[in-house]
Order: structure tokens, then C-alpha cells, then sequence
């Protein structure tokens, strides 16, 4: 399994990326996320893929190595958080891009220096 | 979005589902759940009447401002910081202590609790901001 | 010696804020304070000179091996002497100079942060913290030499000293540190120390060049020189200062300091003395020619400049005693001659030469002192600078390696320097005068009373030089040299070889002036003959080169910035996928420990909706329908998350996932339908450079699930996580407790997106 969904991970970058090079914002910020997506999905990938016995232990576990690896789903956690907060603060961002030059179209973003 | 069943539905799921989100922060440190995820359940929950009517309706019903929800998560977050300096050797060392509850063995509380529940403060607050913000123009109706 | 500093600046700062009254008097006052350092100064003389420095020590950042050390020996102790005795005559000066001009308390504070920070670059004994004080000097002469920056002039010459002595010091940093990490150390009893091991070290010759160029731009050496004469925009009392004690001395101060360590190689005594040399005869020989008053004596100091260096890569002890003694003398006579300079053309309004003349009737007590000076800077008794020449002789005599030339340069420069002071003797002072001018006496004592003082002590010194030689200029030489020395100073050497050079260079000197003085269209063909030989104008070269590379840099800026979005993206992908699959290529071969299955099946399918909603959202040209697809995508990833035992990452990107695609519906009516803008060629380039930068990431992870961790930390927080922290549940007590300052960097983040959001959205839109 680790095999497809690593290739689950490659195309997730490959969307992202494709996404990100598009000239319409909507695009560009869902790349973003596809982006984000992957990098959590690959970092998960990472610790091993163990089924069915999470990361909790009381006082008497003795098994802590076939349990699943705490760590980096703490990290995946932060960076799902943070990484909704960049989306929506991206999301302003570029809403107030069109709000402020009225186009939708990113290779705009050069002349707006020199209108005013 | 005029929908009857939703309005309705949303005066007391609501409250139930605020309810639910602080279970979930209770239980978090032993189960699933914790702050970010009841944070965010509750930021929703409590939105979840904006959804129904108009965000307008919701913002001048709701008590707490965002920034205000915002403001007492960090105000719990920085106070969790310091017992770990005066009463053991770190900043932000977990300190403990057991409140006594009947028929149980005792609630055990303690800083990374706090903590906790300073995050789910704010998390409901940078959510409802989000929310507030995004729709600050008069889109639904 | 910190507290010196300390109050140095406080006072400085203080400067802006002293009641009206007091501040017209600030220049006598910040005079006051420097004779008040230079008594500290003079206190401490018998104490060092009994071989017992004084050092303060502080850690800073010991890691990195910086610390605050500050020393005060022999040769600090010299400069720092003259530092604060020049400066308390120069602040005098200044008091009575700067009274016509606006501004003057932005002035004084620039030049009494200047004489802090030099003092503070003279007693450093840590070479980072030396070069921190070698680069306030820089910037701090940057705003002294600008001061009247209504001239353009000045601007000029100011940015253009600014460009070349950062120049220089960014050469001196990667010097200091190059050999710095040669010894582990920054600090300078640590490099005397290892200077057998300095160097051996390959690094040697590469990092001595580089502090070289820092000292020979400081120290306007050739090819370097020609900021220097170009500085004399700046007022008199600045260039009195910098000429004569600070500034420039700063190169010479780290030559001296650094000669224990890293002096006397082969390849020490040849280039610096060679850098010395050419820079000795440029200056004498374009003083010369020169008309204008200022610039002579500019081309005076990189002459005795180039002495200094010179005598300093001979690195014999009689060399070492000559350039000690060549520093006070030069202190003495440049800064009573610039301030005289000043002092006429302020009363006069010129400092052209063929202007001037006949001065002497005006103001007799500047002749007077201006006679001593230039006697001085000839070299004729009883002056101290008579002294200085023959032990200069002396030591280019004595000199090894290519000492014969050395020696030849050393007289034809001296005849020159002769004939300099001559023709300023004669030019300005006797012959007819040209106008008259009526000043009042009482006025100009505070003028007078500075170079007064200092010519004085050329005097004194130069009829009986042993008090200087005892008590400064043998723990100055001894700490250059380290080792005790003693050096015995006498205005009377007898009759010997230098004795009779010094006759030789005096009469052919005086032939040369005479002609000079004498026959007027001489001095035209020679500076015309000048011209056609060095054709090259190194301001004009300087300002050239720096044309060029503004123009190279502008045209490399609009090839790198287009400005457009997508290609910035682009490139950034473009060259992370290029080392992905290099670094790929090297660490080829992999085994592949797990087997490739499509068990569990449900999985396999959850996998493949993901991928159809990911193309889904690729490929729809309706906004909403691409974002609900995009959604699909989130919760298929957190059903994935659920089934390999991620529970609480499941429910949070569940949650989050909602978020984002309610925020996004929320602003989807605000924004336009997509449009279709890019052609299919783009579309077909993107998606291949997409698919290199996706299959690399997919190598990528397959490898990661490889990777062996050595003793994950993740046992631990499993072992302690019931014990210690009382919680079940791993992942959170690693978020609350554990890395709990992760997880409050996390929170602040989200709170400064969220203000920013409501910041962005929640303003009023701009009126266009």
C-alpha cells in the first residue's frame, strides 16, 4: 500500500503544481492546498503505515514499537492547521488583489506597481 | 439560503454541538479530541446560525467578539507557562494536580490542560474571525 | 576603558539635547571631555609602559567565539593619546569653525561618535569586535565627509569613500575570519599565540591579502589612494581629525596590531612594503603639482601614509621605532597644518594657491605656526619631524631584501616633501600680497590655540624627543615587535651616512623649490607633461566601474525580475525538481522492503477517488464543482489517516477541510468565473514540468518509507507520555505538553492570520 500511495503523493504534487502555474487565483489557491495536501500525506507516509493500533497507551503498555509513530501525525496536525490558515490568509490576500486592480488574471499582478 | 428546518434546527443543535466540542476538549487528553479539534468544531457550531440566517444576524447576536475569543485563549495559553518556571525547573513543564470528585478517583488537572483549553479559545476565535471577515459583504441571502 | 566608551556616546546622544545656552558652547565642552580622556590616558602611561596592559574581558557570544575584549598596551595606549589629545584641539578648533554653518549639533555628534568609535577600534583586542568599530568609523566618516551635502561634490566624494573602504572592510571581515578559523579564535592574544601556526596554514597568504585590502583602502593606499583627496570636501576640523588621528590611522593601527601575528614572512615584507613604497612616492610627487590648498596636504598624507606602511613591512626594530615615532610627528604637523588651512580659507575665501600670498602680514601668529609645521613635514631641526627623517634613513638603510631601492624611493620622496613645504611656505606666507586682510586678534585665539599647542609639542618633543621615546614609543614598539625594546631618541645623531643623506635631500630639496617658486611656467609644463603620463584619473576610472555595474545590475534585474507570478513559480519548481532528481540519481537503488499490494481493496478504491476528484478539480471549468471535488479529495485523505491509526489527525482535516470549503464558497460569488487565459502549448509545458516535479516527489516518499530511524524520539513520548505527563492519548500530550512551544508558535501563527484577514477584508476599499 505504501507504494500507491506514494504515487497518490506524486500526483497530488503534480496537481498542485499544475494548479499553481495557472493564471486564474481561484486555481492558484487550490493548488495550494493540493500542495499542502501532499506534503501531509508524505510526511504520514513517512513513519510507516501501521493499521489499526493508534498512539494510546496507559500505564501498562509494553508494545509502544507496533503502535503508530505519534510524532509525525502531531506535526501533520500542526501543519493542517497552519496550513488552513495560510489558505484563508492567501484567499484575502488575493481577493483583495482583485478587489483592488478588478482582474482575476495574475500576470496583472505586474502593472499594478506602476498605475499609480 | 431560506431554509425553515435549517433555521429551526439551528437553535438547538447548536448549543448541542458547542456541547459536543467541549467533550471533546475534556476527553482529548486521553482520547481523541484536544483543542484544534474541538476549537474548530465549536468555531463552526457556533457559526452554524450564520449559515442558517445571514452572518450580519449572528454578529450582532454573538456575546464575544472573535478577537475577544482569540484574546482569552492567549491569556490561558500564557498563564499555562509560567508554573512550570516557579514550581519546577522549565518553562512550559507540565505541573499537575488532582482535584477530588466524588465517586471518582479525582479530576486530574493540570498546565498542558490549560494549555489545552487556551488553544481551543483560540482556535473558536481565529475561526469565527475567518468567518466574519470573509463574509463581510452581504453575499447570502 | 568600556565606561570611557560608554560615556563617549551617552554624551554624544546628549549632545541634541543640552538647554540652548550650554550648546553654543558644546564644542569647547566635548573639548573639555576629550582632555579629560586624554589625562585618563596620560595617567595610565607609567603603569603600561611598565609592560602591564589592561584588559577587560566580557563573554558576548562565546559559542561563536565572540566576546567584548578590550585591551589597553603599549600601542593602544599611543593612539589612543592621540586620539583624544588631536581631538581635544580639533573640537576647539571646531567650536570657532563650524560657528558660521547650520546643523552643527548633527556635526559635533557625528564627530564625537567618530572619536568614540575610534577609540573603541584602537583598545579592541577582539578582531569581530575591532571590525565592528572599523566599520562605525567608516560609516560614521561617510556622514562627516557628506556634511555639506548640498554640494554634489561632496555627495560624491563621500559615496564614493563609503563604497571603497566597505570594500575594504568586507575584505578585513573574510580575512579575520578566514584566519580566525585557522585558530578557533577572534581573538587577538589567541593569534599572537598561534602565529607559527597561522602561518604554516594554506589559509595564510588569502587571508592576509584580505585584511591587507581592508587596511590599504582604510589607509588610502595605492591604487586605493585617490579617496582621500577627494574627501576634502569635508570641513577642516573633519579633515584636520581624520588626516592626522583617526580614519586612515585606523589601517596603520591594524598593520601594527597585527605584525606579531602575522608579520615577518617572506611574503609580509614584500608586499607590504611594496604597496608602501608606490604609495610614498604618489603622494609626494602629486603634491607637488598641486594648487589647492587642501589637496596638497591630502597628497601629503598618503605619502606619509605610505611611510608608515612601508616602515611597517620592513618589520625591523628600527623600522618599527621610526614608524612609532613617524606617527606622532605626522599627528602633530597635518592637524596644525589643515587647521591652519581652514583658518585661511575661511578668513580669505580661497584656498587656491596662486590666489594666496603675502599671508604673513595678516596673520603673523598662523605664519608662525605654520612655519613649524612645514618644517616639521620637511624634516629640518630642531623640529620632532627632523628626528623622524633620520631614523627613517636609518631604518631604509638598514633595511633587508630589497632595501637599496627602498632607500632611493625613501630620498627622492623626501626631496619632495621638502620642496612642498617650500613652495607652501613661500606661496602662502611671503611674497607680495595679493589682498589684505583685517581680523580681529582676540577672535582668533580659539583658532590658533590647537595647532598652536601641537606645533608646540613638535617642538618640545623635538628637542628633547625622550620623554616620548620612554614612556609611549617604547611599550608601543615593544607590543608591535613583542618583545621589550628599548629605543634611545636624539635630535644629534653625529656625523654619519644619515646625516649626511639628510644634507643631501635638504639641498636638492631646496633647488627644487627654488625653480618651483621661482619660475611659475615650470610648475605649468610639469603638471601638462603630468597629465599626458598618467593619463588615468582614478575617481573618473572609480565612478566608471561603478556606472558599469549599476547598468549590469539593472538589465540582470529585469532578465530575473519579469514580474510575472507563474514564472517565478515556475523557476522555483523547475530548479527544486532539478535537485530533487540529482540527488535522486545519486543515492540510486533502493530496497524496496515492502511488496507492492492493492490490499486492503477498500483502500485501493479510496485512493482512486481521490485521484479522480484530484483530476476532477484539474480539469472542471466550474468553480463550485471544483471546489466540492477539491473537498472530496480532503476527506478521502483523512479516511486514509483513519485507517492507519492517524484518529486525530482524521478528525482535524475532516474539520479543517470543511473550513476551507465553506471560506471558500464564502468568497467564490466575489471572485470571477474562471477564464479560460492559457494557451494549450502553456497548459502542455506546465503539466510536464508538473509531472517531473510529481514523479520525483513520488521517488521521494517511496525512499522515505525506507529511511531507518535511529532510536526514534517517538519512544519516548510513548514511554513517558502516561507516566509523566497523564494522558493517554500520544499525540496530544506531545501537542500540549511535550512540544508545547511548537504548538504555541502554531496558535500565534493562526492569530496573525486571522487579525490579517480581518485586517485585509475589513478595510475600506481604496478610492482609485
Amino acid at each position: 500500500m505504501e507504494v500507491v500511495l506514494a504515487i497518490l503523493v506524486g500526483i497530488l504534487y503534480t496537481a498542485g503544481v499544475y494548479m499553481l502555474l495557472r493564471r486564474s487565483i481561484l486555481k492558484f489557491i487550490i493548488g495550494i492546498i493540493f500542495m499542502g495536501n501532499a506534503t501531509n500525506l508524505l510526511v504520514f507516509l513517512s513513519a510507516g503505515l501501521i493499521h489499526g493500533s493508534p498512539a494510546f497507551v496507559d500505564g501498562t503498555t509494553t508494545n509502544s514499537a507496533q503502535l503508530a509513530d505519534p510524532l509525525p501525525q502531531a506535526l501533520v496536525l500542526t501543519a493542517i492547521v497552519i496550513g488552513l490558515g495560510m489558505v484563508v490568509f492567501i484567499l484575502a490576500l488575493k481577493y483583495k488583489f482583485f478587489e483592488v486592480t478588478g482582474t482575476d488574471d495574475l500576470d496583472q499582478l505586474k502593472q499594478t506597481d506602476s498605475q499609480k | 439560503m431560506n431554509s425553515v428546518i435549517l433555521q429551526i434546527a439551528s437553535k438547538y443543535v447548536r448549543w448541542l454541538l458547542v456541547i459536543f466540542s467541549v467533550i471533546i476538549l475534556i476527553r482529548g487528553h486521553n482520547y481523541p479530541g484536544g483543542g484544534f479539534i474541538g476549537g474548530l468544531l465549536a468555531g463552526l457550531s457556533l457559526a452554524y446560525k450564520g449559515f442558517a440566517f445571514t452572518p450580519e444576524l449572528l454578529k450582532k447576536e454573538i456575546k464575544i467578539k472573535p478577537e475577544g475569543y482569540m484574546g482569552i485563549g492567549l491569556i490561558l495559553i500564557f498563564i499555562s507557562i509560567w508554573p512550570g518556571v516557579f514550581l519546577k525547573t522549565a518553562i512550559m513543564q507540565g505541573v499537575w494536580f488532582t482535584i477530588p470528585f466524588p465517586f471518582t478517583e479525582g479530576f486530574k488537572f493540570g498546565t498542558p490542560f490549560l494549555f489545552d483549553i487556551g488553544v481551543f479559545f483560540t482556535v473558536i476565535g481565529v475561526t469565527l474571525l475567518f468567518l466574519f471577515s470573509l463574509s463581510y459583504e452581504k453575499i447570502w441571502k | 576603558m568600556l565606561n570611557l566608551l560608554i560615556i563617549y556616546f551617552l554624551l554624544a546622544v546628549g549632545i541634541f539635547l543640552l538647554p540652548k545656552s550650554i550648546k553654543l558652547q558644546k564644542g569647547v565642552l566635548i573639548a573639555v571631555v576629550h582632555l579629560a580622556a586624554f589625562i585618563w590616558f596620560a595617567s595610565k602611561i607609567q603603569f603600561i609602559s611598565a609592560e602591564k596592559p589592561i584588559i577587560l574581558f566580557a563573554h558576548w557570544i562565546p559559542e561563536l567565539g565572540l566576546n567584548i575584549e578590550f585591551l589597553l598596551d603599549g600601542l593602544s595606549l599611543a593612539f589612543a593619546l592621540l586620539v583624544s589629545g588631536i581631538g581635544a584641539s580639533v573640537f576647539l578648533y571646531a567650536h570657532s569653525y563650524m560657528k558660521s554653518y547650520d546643523y552643527t549639533d548633527k556635526f559635533f555628534f557625528f564627530l564625537f561618535l567618530f572619536s568614540g568609535a575610534m577609540l573603541g577600534l584602537v583598545m579592541s583586542s577582539n578582531l569581530i569586535q575591532l571590525f565592528i568599530f572599523w566599520e562605525f568609523t567608516t560609516v560614521l566618516s561617510f556622514f562627516l565627509i557628506s556634511f555639506f551635502h548640498e554640494k554634489e561634490v561632496a555627495r560624491k566624494a563621500a559615496f564614493q569613500s563609503l563604497v571603497i573602504t566597505f570594500f575594504g572592510g568586507l575584505g578585513l571581515l573574510a580575512g579575520i575570519l578566514l584566519i580566525g578559523s585557522v585558530v578557533d579564535s577572534y581573538s587577538l592574544n589567541d593569534w599572537i599565540a598561534g602565529s607559527e601556526k597561522i602561518k604554516e596554514s594554506s589559509l595564510y597568504l588569502p587571508g592576509l591579502l584580505l585584511i591587507l585590502l581592508g587596511v590599504f583602502t582604510k589607509s588610502a593606499q595605492f591604487p586605493f589612494h585617490f579617496w582621500l583627496p577627494e574627501a576634502m570636501q569635508a570641513p577642516a576640523p573633519v579633515s584636520a581629525y581624520l588626516h592626522s588621528a583617526t580614519m586612515v590611522k585606523a589601517g596603520v593601527f591594524l598593520l601594527a596590531r597585527l605584525s606579531p601575528a602575522l608579520g615577518g614572512t617572506a611574503e609580509w615584507t614584500f608586499i607590504v612594503p611594496l604597496f608602501g613604497v608606490i604609495t610614498m612616492l604618489i603622494g609626494s610627487y602629486f603634491a607637488i603639482t598641486q594648487t589647492d590648498l587642501k589637496i596638497i596636504l591630502a597628497y601629503t598624507t598618503i605619502n606619509a601614509l605610505g611611510i608608515l606602511v612601508l616602515l611597517i613591512g620592513i618589520d625591523t626594530r628600527l623600522s618599527i621605532k621610526a614608524a612609532v615615532l613617524f606617527l606622532f610627528i605626522h599627528a602633530f604637523y597635518k592637524a596644525s597644518l589643515f587647521m591652519v588651512a581652514g583658518f585661511i580659507e575661511k578668513k580669505t575665501g580661497t584656498r587656491d594657491l596662486n590666489e594666496l600670498g603675502g599671508l604673513k602680514k595678516s596673520f603673523p601668529i598662523t605664519f608662525g605656526i605654520a612655519l613649524l609645521a612645514l618644517l616639521s613635514m620637511a624634516g629640518l631641526p630642531p623640529m620632532l619631524g627632523f628626528l623622524g627623517k633620520e631614523l627613517i634613513y636609518e631604518a631604509k638603510v638598514q633595511s633587508p631584501g630589497f632595501g637599496s631601492l627602498i632607500f632611493i624611493f625613501g630620498v627622492i620622496s623626501n626631496i619632495f616633501m621638502f620642496a612642498v613645504s617650500m613652495r607652501l611656505i613661500f606661496k602662502v606666507f611671503l611674497g607680495k600680497p595679493k589682498n589684505s586682510y583685517n581680523v580681529s586678534k582676540i577672535k582668533n585665539v580659539m583658532f590658533v590655540l590647537g595647532p598652536g599647542l601641537l606645533v608646540l609639542l613638535s617642538l618640545i618633543f623635538g628637542i628633547s624627543p625622550n620623554f616620548l621615546g620612554k614612556w609611549i614609543i617604547d611599550p608601543a614598539m615593544s607590543v608591535i615587535y613583542a618583545e621589550p625594546v628599548k629605543a634611545e631618541l636624539k635630535l644629534w645623531h653625529g656625523f654619519n651616512l644619515v646625516l649626511f643623506l639628510s644634507l643631501a635631500t635638504v639641498a636638492a630639496g631646496a633647488l627644487l623649490s627654488y625653480i618651483l617658486i621661482k619660475k611659475d611656467w615650470i610648475e605649468e609644463k610639469w603638471r601638462k607633461i603630468n597629465k599626458i603620463i598618467f593619463p588615468v584619473r582614478f575617481p573618473e576610472v572609480f565612478s566608471y566601474a561603478l556606472e558599469k555595474f549599476v547598468a549590469i545590475s539593472v538589465s540582470k534585474t529585469k532578465v530575473m525580475q519579469h514580474g510575472y507570478h507563474r514564472y517565478y513559480i515556475l523557476t522555483i519548481i523547475l530548479f527544486t525538481a532539478a535537485l530533487l532528481w540529482l540527488q535522486l540519481y545519486f543515492t540510486r537503488g533502493w530496497h524496496l522492503e515492502t511488496s507492492i499490494t492493492f490490499q486492503p481493496f477498500y483502500i485501493s478504491g479510496l485512493v482512486l477517488i481521490i485521484v479522480l476528484a484530484t483530476l476532477f478539480t484539474v480539469l472542471t471549468r466550474s468553480r463550485i464543482a471544483a471546489i466540492i471535488a477539491m473537498g472530496v479529495t480532503g476527506y478521502g485523505l483523512s479516511l486514509i489517516f483513519l485507517y492507519y491509526s492517524a484518529v486525530d489527525l482524521a478528525i482535524t482535516q475532516i474539520l479543517a477541510e470543511t473550513l476551507m470549503v465553506v471560506m471558500f464558497m464564502l468568497i467564490l460569488q466575489r471572485l470571477p468565473v474562471f477564464a479560460r487565459l492559457s494557451a494549450k502549448a502553456t497548459k502542455i509545458r506546465d503539466l510536464i514540468v508538473a509531472s517531473i516535479f510529481g514523479s520525483a516527489m513520488t521517488l521521494v516518499a517511496i525512499k522515505a518509507i525506507n529511511v531507518d530511524f535511529n532510536n526514534p524520539i517517538s519512544e519516548y513520548f510513548m514511554a513517558n507520555s502516561y507516566d509523566k505527563a497523564f494522558g493517554k492519548n500520544v499525540v496530544n500530550v506531545i501537542l500540549v505538553d511535550f512540544r508545547a512551544l511548537d504548538t504555541l508558535g502554531e496558535v500565534t501563527v493562526l492569530v496573525v492570520a486571522a487579525l490579517g484577514v480581518s485586517v485585509l477584508l475589513n478595510s475600506k476599499k481604496p478610492k482609485t
